[in-house]
C-alpha cells in the first residue's frame, strides 16, 4: 500500500496546524508538549520514508492478511435492492481494522527509539491488537481498560494477558473508554521519555487523527482497487460505516473524501435510543467542546462536564466523536444516522443467517441503517465490517431467542 | 492597574506559599471557609481548582475532590455566585485553576469579565495551548487584567520556557518532575532543573509545584524558586476533616515551621 502523500489544501483533510475546519488542534498540558511535538513534527516523514512504508506493506500482507476481502453479498443485496459489498475487515489478524493502526504505530514507535508502549481499550479490540503487535515487537504494553468493560469483554481481557500485556484497571469516572483513554494519557504524562501511545481512534491530539487515519486509510485504497476489478469502476455510490470515535469510518472514507460522487453516510450508537438518556450518538447530543485534548462535538452538561455515554457496543461508548468526522457532519460531507441497541442486534442476526458471517455489534450498527437509505437498484454501497463478532457472542446468544424465535 | 499577584511578588521574594483547594470540596459550601482560614493561617495566595469530569494532568486525589464537588453541584455559575462578595474578606491574590472545556462553554470573555467582577487575579488553564490564547484570547484576558499563568516542566526545552515567560504574567508554575499531581516523585532528582531555571534568570517570579506536601518538600522549592504550590497534600489534609479551620492550621503549621 501506499500511505497517503501530504494533502493539505484540501477541505476534508487535517491542516497544517492540526484541524478540520474548526475541530481538532491539541490542547494538551503542557507535560504532553515534548512528547506530541515529537510526533507532530515526524510522523509524516517517517510515514513518507520508503523503508518504512516497505515494512508496514509487508507486516499487513504476511501478517494481518491484507488486501482483507471485498465480498459482494448477494442475499443481503436481494434484500435491500441494491448491490452491497462488505469490506472484510473482521478478517483481519485479531479480528477487526485495529490492526492496520497499531502494526503502524508500533513501526513509528521503533524508529522514535521508544520501548514502551500504552494504550486505551473499550471492546478490547484495540487492546488485543495493541498487545499482538508488541509481542511481535518484543515491546513492554500496558493497556488502560475501564473497570465495567473489563467485566463485560472478559474474552477480550483474556487475551491480551496471554499476549503478555499488562491490563491496567480504571476506575475513575464512568470506568469505561473515556477513562481508560485519560489514564492513559495520564501514564504518558508520568513516563515522557521512554513511552510512545498507541491511541487507537481517530482522535485525541494532533497529529492523532491524521495518523490514525492514514494508517487506517489501506481500507480506502483497497475499495477502490477491488471495486475497478469487481464493477469496472473505482467509486461506489455509498460509503456506510460504524462511528464511535471514528477510525474504521475515516479508513473507509479516506480516498473518497475528495470525490462528492461518493456518499458517505456515517452510523453513530443511538443506545436506547437517541434521547432516551442511554446514547452514544454524539452529532445529535454533543455541542463543540474538549475531550482528550481535541476540540469536536462532544456530550456534555450545560456545566461544561462529559457525560455518560451509552451504547451496547462497548467500541461505540464514545461521548466524543473524531475531529474529521465532525467537521464531515458540519459541512454535510458525511451524512450521520444512528442505530440503536435493537436495531444493531437485528441487522446482526440478519447478516448472520443471510450471509453466514457473524459480525461485531459495533460493525452491525452500520449494517442496520442499510433499510434507510433510499438506495437505486444498481447503487454500489460498501458497507465497512469492521470487525467480528465472537468477542460478542455472550450478548447474541443471550438475545437470541427474543430475535430469531430459536431456542439456544 | 495593579494586580495583586505583581503586588504579592513585589513585597515577598522568598518562600511565597500558594495552597490549591478544589471549590466546594469537601462541601459545596466550603469554597469560602477554605479560603478565609488559609489566609489567616498563612498561605500568600489561593489557587481555587474549577472541577472538571477528566482532569488529564491530576492524579487520583484531586480526580476524586473534582468529582465530590461535581456532585455537591459545583459549576462555575455557582463558583462566582460564592464569589460574589469574597473580596470582602479576602485579600490574597486568588487564581482559579481549571480545563479549558467548561470555560469554553462558559465563553471566554463572558468568563473573564466575572472573574474581574468578583476579584480573581490569575487563571491557570493547562490544556489552553500557549499558540491559540496569544492569537485568540490575550487581549480578552488583558482587558480584564487577568493574569494567565503557564507551565513548564523538567522535560520543557530552554527555548520553550523563555517563550512560555515572555507571554506569562504573575509567575511562571514549574512543575517538578514529569508527573501528574500528587505522584511522589524524588524532587531531589531535578536539582539540574531547577538550576537552569535559575540561570534562565526569567522575568516572572517562579513557584515549583507538584510533589510538595510538606515542611522539607516546601523548603526544598523555596530555596530553588520564589515558593511552592501545595495541592494534593492539603486534599488530603481535609478531605475528611470534621473541622475545617483546625486542620488548614495544622497544615500550614506543619509546612512552615517544625
Amino acid at each position: 500500500m501506499k500511505i497517503a502523500e501530504n494533502t493539505f489544501g484540501s477541505k476534508y483533510h487535517v491542516d497544517e496546524k492540526g484541524f478540520y475546519g474548526r475541530f481538532g488542534g491539541a490542547y494538551i498540558p503542557e507535560m504532553l508538549f515534548p512528547n506530541v511535538d515529537e510526533l507532530q513534527r515526524n510522523y509524516l516523514q517517517i510515514l513518507k520514508d520508503p523503508s518504512f512504508q516497505e515494512e508496514f506493506d509487508q507486516l499487513l500482507r504476511d501478517y494481518v492478511g491484507r488486501p482483507s476481502p471485498l465480498y459482494f453479498a448477494k442475499r443481503l443485496s436481494e434484500k435491500y435492492k441494491a448491490k452491497i459489498y462488505l469490506k472484510r475487515e473482521d478478517l483481519n489478524h485479531t479480528g477487526a481494522h485495529k490492526v492496520n493502526n497499531t502494526i503502524g504505530q508500533i513501526l513509528l514507535a521503533k524508529r522514535l527509539g521508544k520501548t514502551r508502549i500504552i494504550a486505551e481499550t473499550g471492546a478490547g479490540q484495540h487492546g488485543v491488537a495493541t498487545a499482538t503487535v508488541c509481542a511481535l515487537m518484543g515491546m513492554e504494553c500496558v493497556v488502560y481498560m475501564g473497570s465495567i468493560d473489563i467485566q463485560r469483554q472478559a474474552p477480550n481481557v483474556a487475551r491480551m494477558k496471554m499476549l503478555g500485556a499488562t491490563v491496567v484497571p480504571a476506575t475513575s469516572g464512568s470506568q469505561t473508554l473515556k477513562d481508560a483513554c485519560n489514564e492513559a494519557i495520564r501514564d504518558w504524562i508520568n513516563n515522557p521519555v521512554d513511552t510512545h501511545y498507541i491511541l487507537g481512534t481517530a482522535a485525541g491530539p494532533h497529529p492523532y487523527p491524521d495518523m490514525v487515519t492514514r494508517f487506517q486509510s489501506v481500507i480506502s485504497e483497497e475499495i477502490k482497487k477491488q471495486l475497478l476489478e469487481k464493477t469496472g469502476k473505482e467509486n461506489p455510490d455509498y460509503v456506510m460505516a460504524c462511528i464511535g470515535g471514528g477510525s474504521n469510518a475515516a479508513g473507509a472514507y479516506y480516498h473518497f473524501l475528495d470525490e462528492p460522487d461518493v456518499k458517505l453516510i456515517a452510523i453513530e450508537a443511538g443506545g436506547k435510543g437517541v434521547h432516551s438518556g442511554h446514547s452514544a450518538a454524539t452529532t445529535q447530543l454533543g455541542k463543540l467542546g474538549i475531550i482528550h485534548a481535541s476540540k469536536t462535538l462532544l456530550m456534555q452538561t450545560e456545566d461544561g462536564q462529559i457525560t455518560e455515554p451509552y451504547s451496547i457496543s462497548a467500541g461505540l461508548d464514545y461521548p466524543g466523536i473524531g475531529p474529521l468526522h465532525a467537521h464531515l457532519y458540519e459541512t454535510g460531507r458525511a451524512t450521520f444516522l444512528n442505530a440503536t441497541d435493537d436495531e444493531a442486534l437485528q441487522a446482526a442476526y440478519e447478516l448472520t443467517r443471510l450471509e453466514g458471517i457473524i459480525p461485531a455489534l459495533e460493525s452491525s450498527h452500520a449494517l442496520a441503517k442499510l433499510g434507510q437509505v433510499a438506495f437505486k437498484p444498481e447503487d454500489v454501497v460498501v458497507v465497512c465490517l469492521s470487525g467480528r463478532g465472537d468477542k460478542d457472542m455472550e450478548t447474541y446468544i443471550r438475545n437470541l431467542p427474543a430475535y430469531t424465535g430459536d431456542n439456544v | 492597574m495593579s494586580n495583586r499577584i505583581d503586588q504579592l511578588f513585589a513585597g515577598k521574594k522568598t518562600g511565597v506559599l500558594n495552597i490549591y483547594c478544589t471549590a466546594g470540596f469537601p462541601e459545596l459550601n466550603d469554597t469560602l471557609p477554605v479560603m478565609q482560614s488559609l489566609q489567616q493561617h498563612g498561605a500568600d495566595m489561593i489557587e481555587l481548582g474549577m472541577p472538571f469530569s477528566d482532569p488529564l494532568a491530576d492524579g487520583p486525589v484531586i480526580q476524586d475532590s473534582s468529582t465530590r464537588a461535581i456532585k455537591n453541584g459545583m459549576s462555575l455559575k455557582v463558583l462566582f455566585e460564592q464569589l460574589k462578595d469574597f473580596r470582602q474578606h479576602i485579600h490574597l491574590p486568588v487564581l482559579l485553576m481549571g480545563y479549558l472545556n467548561p470555560v469554553l462553554l462558559y465563553g471566554i470573555e463572558e468568563f473573564c469579565k466575572k472573574c474581574a467582577e468578583v476579584g480573581v487575579d490569575g487563571i491557570i488553564v493547562p490544556d489552553l495551548p500557549m499558540d491559540e490564547y496569544e492569537e485568540d484570547y490575550k487581549p480578552v484576558f488583558e482587558k480584564y487584567n487577568l493574569h494567565l499563568i503557564f507551565l513548564v516542566t523538567p522535560e520543557t526545552s530552554e527555548e520553550r520556557i523563555k517563550k512560555i515567560d515572555s507571554v506569562s504574567k504573575g509567575f511562571v508554575y514549574a512543575v517538578s518532575s514529569s508527573s501528574t499531581t500528587g505522584k511522589d516523585k524524588d524532587m531531589g532528582h531535578q536539582q539540574a532543573y531547577f538550576e537552569k531555571l535559575k540561570a534562565l534568570h526569567l522575568k516572572n517570579p517562579v513557584l515549583i509545584g507538584f510533589g510538595i506536601k510538606d515542611k522539607a518538600t516546601f523548603d526544598a522549592a523555596a530555596s530553588n524558586s520564589n515558593g511552592g504550590i501545595i495541592g494534593t497534600a492539603f486534599i488530603r489534609a481535609i478531605e475528611n476533616t470534621t473541622n475545617l479551620d483546625a486542620a488548614i492550621k495544622q497544615f500550614i503549621a506543619g509546612v512552615k515551621h517544625n
